[in-house]
């Protein structure tokens, strides 16, 4: 775990701007570095989010179907025992809300984009679907959507994340989607992501690719994000409703980075709420197994973003690790490198053995098995309670749920 | 002796109403040594130019076999320092001008200039970053041609006519016409498709135009030849046969595919 320096305050946002430029850039990063052959489909996707985006058709039957079939919107949790964990007697302390994102229909927050980029393919006339996935939920996610609209769906997922993630295989499997198992490299998000961008550029006329992150070439890291930010919308409402202000503190881990940009983008022109992003620091940061891109990681260009990247001094890009499938890239979103730079997010990193921790913390103390993702998050209350003064109102993105990871959890811990 | 320029080469060829045979093959597979003596050996035999491909770890263009001796080359530990060394090498001794491929992000973290000063300083005459779409490119286009090295643009099946028209104004070298929608790799068919893209280009440009991606057998060469290609590049079936048995024999079997290649598309 990396200690925490004291966040420069940001007092100046006005000279914030446009998010991403007409080139998909955030500053320097984004872009889109991807072969000739993808160009159009990028120009015409970007067309068409643009068209529908507030078109009012689009957005009745998203918001239908995210109301009766996501089950939003999701609920802001106070957690009671947690917060007590943390307190500090009868001097205040952290209150600590959860965003329960794990409560949304196939458990997880990667629902929203899935559900909103189908509805877009539909009405590009794309009838065949791909999507790469890494702990799983973005697959799921995606197979769910195209079960429920009769789309071909094809799922790329690396071996060793099939294998400790197979429960979401199966119900991937179940759903009608065909998962097809991606050997290259370590087996797994990375390696998967390129090879769903190889069967893209190879099927790029009758095929949509619905990319799970904030990653990716633009317009991706923006659509995402859109589709993602409801998270931030609805909980920007929930607080004004339960004490009638904003947040001081949003907490979120970061792999791609989906479920964090979903909650901070509503908030990042609020001076007074603190962003953190938690990466996954595997072993250790010091050590060469970890997926701490933002902490660790340098400039560069991968899956046709320029972004922080974990590579080599040759610039070959670094296998990652972490005990989380998810959290397991060696890239990030260029617009939390973007934040990263520009200091208006802080990013740290929470080991493996900090994780678990997490997870069996939310579990006793809640009755809430989170994602071996969201544990990061979680952990990282560990850090930041005994640094915070007063009594400031912690948001939580409780981006999953652990079901999918009680078999890799039952391997490491004896509960007797 | 100096470098002979991508586009020099191409118009002497076009001028004596010749076509030109492009090989490509992986730096360090299966290992650098064997390079070397490939890209002699393809000189001698047939090849007009030389792609040489660097190992990447992450190589989105391309197809299995191609991925395959990338990873098995940066397995060995081939680094870019190794590779432009044997470049720099070997380049006295060839006739062919030397175009290198490679993805961006080794460029980007080696710095663009120094990069583009190193491959000069080692002979290489062109290059062909293919995740750099026009769009991306301008970072590198000008000071690559400050210094004397030719940017390759390509263009798809998928790209629009005013796409076409402006990466046509902006490559150097020749216009690299991808032949498939699709990665890289030996393909049964050539689509016919490429003939009416071949035909679009030339109403638009007068650089010359090379057709890559797909092409295996010396009949398809032919095939894009008569359509009115300018040169014929030739990548994966390379790759897996420089890669079959022992080295020796994999160089005995490119300087044969090598010449039957440019025989097909030599005949009058």
């Amino acid at each position: 775990m990396t200690t925490t320096p004291l966040p420069r305050l940001q007092t100046t946002l006005e000279a914030a701007p446009q998010r991403p430029d007409a080139l998909g850039r955030f500053g320097r990063f984004g872009g889109k570095y991807v072969p000739e052959t993808l160009m159009p489909a990028l120009a015409e996707l970007e067309t068409a989010f643009h068209a529908y985006k507030n078109e009012p058709g689009f957005q009745q039957e998203l918001q239908g179907l995210m109301r009766d079939y996501v089950g939003r919107p999701s609920p802001l949790y106070f957690a009671e025992r947690l917060t007590t964990h943390y307190g500090r007697g009868d001097r205040p302390s952290p209150q600590i809300y959860l965003k329960r994102e794990d409560l949304n229909h196939t458990g997880a927050h990667k629902i929203n984009n899935a559900l909103a980029q189908v509805l877009l393919a539909q009405r590009m006339g794309k009838r065949r679907i791909i999507a790469e996935t890494g702990a799983g939920q973005h697959g799921v996610a995606t197979a769910t959507v195209c079960a429920r609209f009769g789309l071909d769906c094809i799922i790329y997922m690396g071996v060793h994340d099939m294998e400790r993630q197979s429960l979401n295989v199966f119900r991937m499997r179940l759903m009608g989607a065909e998962v097809r198992p991606v050997s290259a490299g370590t087996g797994t998000l990375k390696d998967a992501t390129s090879e769903a961008i190889r069967d893209w550029v190879t099927n790029v006329e009758t095929t949509h690719y619905i990319l799970g992150s904030v990653a990716g070439p633009h317009p991706y890291p923006m659509i995402v994000r859109d589709f993602q930010a409801v998270i931030g919308q609805e909980t920007r409402a929930q607080c004004l409703e339960k004490w009638g202000g904003l947040p001081d503190i949003l907490l979120a881990c970061v792999g791609g980075g989906s479920n964090a940009m979903g909650l901070f983008h509503e908030f990042i022109d609020e001076p007074t709420v603190r962003l953190i992003g938690v990466e996954a620091a595997g072993e250790g940061v010091d050590t060469e197994k970890h997926a701490a891109t933002l902490t660790r990681g340098r400039v560069g260009v991968l899956h046709g973003a320029m972004s922080y990247l974990l590579q080599d001094a040759e610039g070959q890009v670094i296998e990652p690790y972490s005990i989380s499938a998810g959290l397991d890239y060696p890239g990030v979103g260029p617009e939390h490198s973007f934040l990263k730079d520009w200091e208006r997010a802080e990013y740290y990193g929470i080991t493996d053995a900090a994780a678990l921790e997490g997870f069996q913390r939310l579990s006793r103390l809640e009755g809430i098995i989170p994602a071996l993702e969201t544990a990061h998050a979680i952990a990282y209350l560990d850090t930041l309670c005994p640094q915070l003064d007063g009594s400031p109102r912690i948001v939580i993105n409780c981006s999953g749920r652990g079901d999918k990871d009680v078999q890799t959890v039952t391997q490491l811990l004896n509960l007797g | 002796m100096g470098i002979i320029a991508v586009s020099d080469c191409l118009t002497a060829l076009r001028d004596r109403a010749q076509c030109a045979l492009i090989p490509f093959i992986t730096a360090g597979d299966p290992d650098l040594q064997t390079t070397a003596a490939a890209l002699e050996v393809l000189d001698q035999n047939g090849a007009d130019l030389i792609e040489l491909g660097v190992p990447y770890s992450d190589p989105l263009a391309d197809g299995p076999v191609i991925q395959a001796a990338a990873t098995r080359a940066l397995q060995r530990g081939t680094r870019l320092d190794q590779v432009l060394e044997m470049v720099q090498d070997v380049t006295p001794r060839l006739r062919s001008p030397l175009i290198l491929f490679t993805y961006y992000n080794p460029i980007l973290n080696r710095g663009i200039s120094t990069f583009l000063k190193q491959i000069k300083d080692a002979g290489v005459a062109g290059l062909v970053v293919p995740d750099l779409p026009l769009e991306e490119a301008e970072s590198l286009l000008q000071p690559a041609a400050a210094i004397g090295i030719e940017v390759i643009l390509l263009v798809a099946p998928t790209s629009p006519t005013e796409r076409i028209q402006q990466i046509v104004q902006q490559s150097q070298g020749f216009i690299y016409l991808v032949s498939v929608t699709g990665v890289t790799g030996m393909r049964s068919q050539i689509q016919t498709r490429v003939r009416d893209l071949l035909l679009e280009l030339r109403e638009l440009t007068d650089k010359s135009i090379g057709v890559g991606f797909g092409i295996a057998h010396p009949d398809q060469a032919k095939q894009v030849m008569e359509w009115g290609a300018d040169a014929v590049i030739v990548g994966s079936a390379f790759v897996k046969r420089l890669a079959e048995g022992h080295p020796n024999q994999g160089l005995q079997t490119i300087a044969q595919f090598s010449r039957s290649l440019k025989a097909a598309i030599t005949d009058a």
